[in-house]
């Protein structure tokens, strides 16, 4: 065995264990379609405001805001937010109505890597509406307690 | 007992949209770090934030090990009468509070 393919194996070695334990795109997929179900997800209509560069993953603001008038007869159900990298994929899920007067959510979140932010809106007539963010974690969400 | 920090107006008109910011102390442990012992430290979150308008519910998340430390939510409310708004958050190891602010409607 020569160095090279050494490395390369040890570095599979090291690096199996930990993929498992992460949430990944695929994780953040299936944890979409667990909300979603087999319903179609459009792009629009929803805003997802957070930094792009983040120099502190620990405390990230994060705010959704939906197009809609909110009224009871058309208004948002739910906010949903995931995420690819850290352990779980699920965020938080709100559920407004048309109490709300506007489908806004804010809040900060954790965020263990760089990574793609998804949100996702439910309207009252059953249809999906997203928005993505890509972001840059600099310092990630501390793995430790500290000491 | 609780440190619970809340912010919104006092009054407001019939019919408007008004902001509610509501914010507390909380580790927001997730159960995946370890400890300084080595061991991993439980998950001790809160996992339910919600809020009534005199009693009826207008607004609910769930949150997860994502959300940050001292978990803060902002949402919006139309004033539809006087009364009072009441925050729950609840979660992990029995943690229960419950805060309550009065609006007045105009």
């Amino acid at each position: 065995m020569d160095r090279r393919r050494f490395l390369a194996g040890t570095a599979t070695i090291t690096l199996l264990p930990f993929a498992s334990a992460w949430a990944t795109p695929e994780s953040m997929a299936a944890a979409i379609r667990r909300i979603v179900g087999a319903a179609a997800v459009r792009r629009g209509r929803v805003t997802l405001d957070l930094p792009p560069l983040i120099e502190n993953g620990n405390t990230v603001p994060l705010v959704v805001s939906v197009e809609s008038p909110m009224t009871a007869a058309d208004h948002i159900k739910a906010i949903h937010v995931f995420n690819e990298k850290n352990p779980q994929p699920n965020v938080f899920s709100a559920r407004l109505g048309p109490r709300n007067g506007r489908a806004v959510v804010g809040t900060r979140i954790k965020l263990g890597d760089s990574q793609t932010i998804v949100a996702i809106a439910e309207t009252s007539s059953g249809e999906f509406w997203s928005a993505g963010a890509d972001v840059i974690v600099t310092l990630a969400a501390c793995l430790e307690e500290a000491s | 007992m609780a440190n619970v920090l809340i912010n919104a107006p006092k009054t407001a008109k019939r019919g408007e949209v008004i902001e509610i910011k509501a914010l507390i102390l909380h580790p927001m442990e997730t159960g995946f770090r370890p400890g300084t012992n080595g061991s991993i430290i439980a998950r001790n979150i809160i996992e339910r934030f919600t809020a009534t308008w005199n009693g009826d519910e207008i607004f609910r998340i769930d949150l997860s090990p994502a959300i940050a430390a001292n978990p803060f939510v902002s949402f919006f409310a139309v004033a539809t009468d006087s009364g009072t708004v009441g925050l729950r958050w609840s979660g992990d190891e029995g943690f229960q509070v419950e805060e309550s602010i009065a609006i007045t409607v105009e």
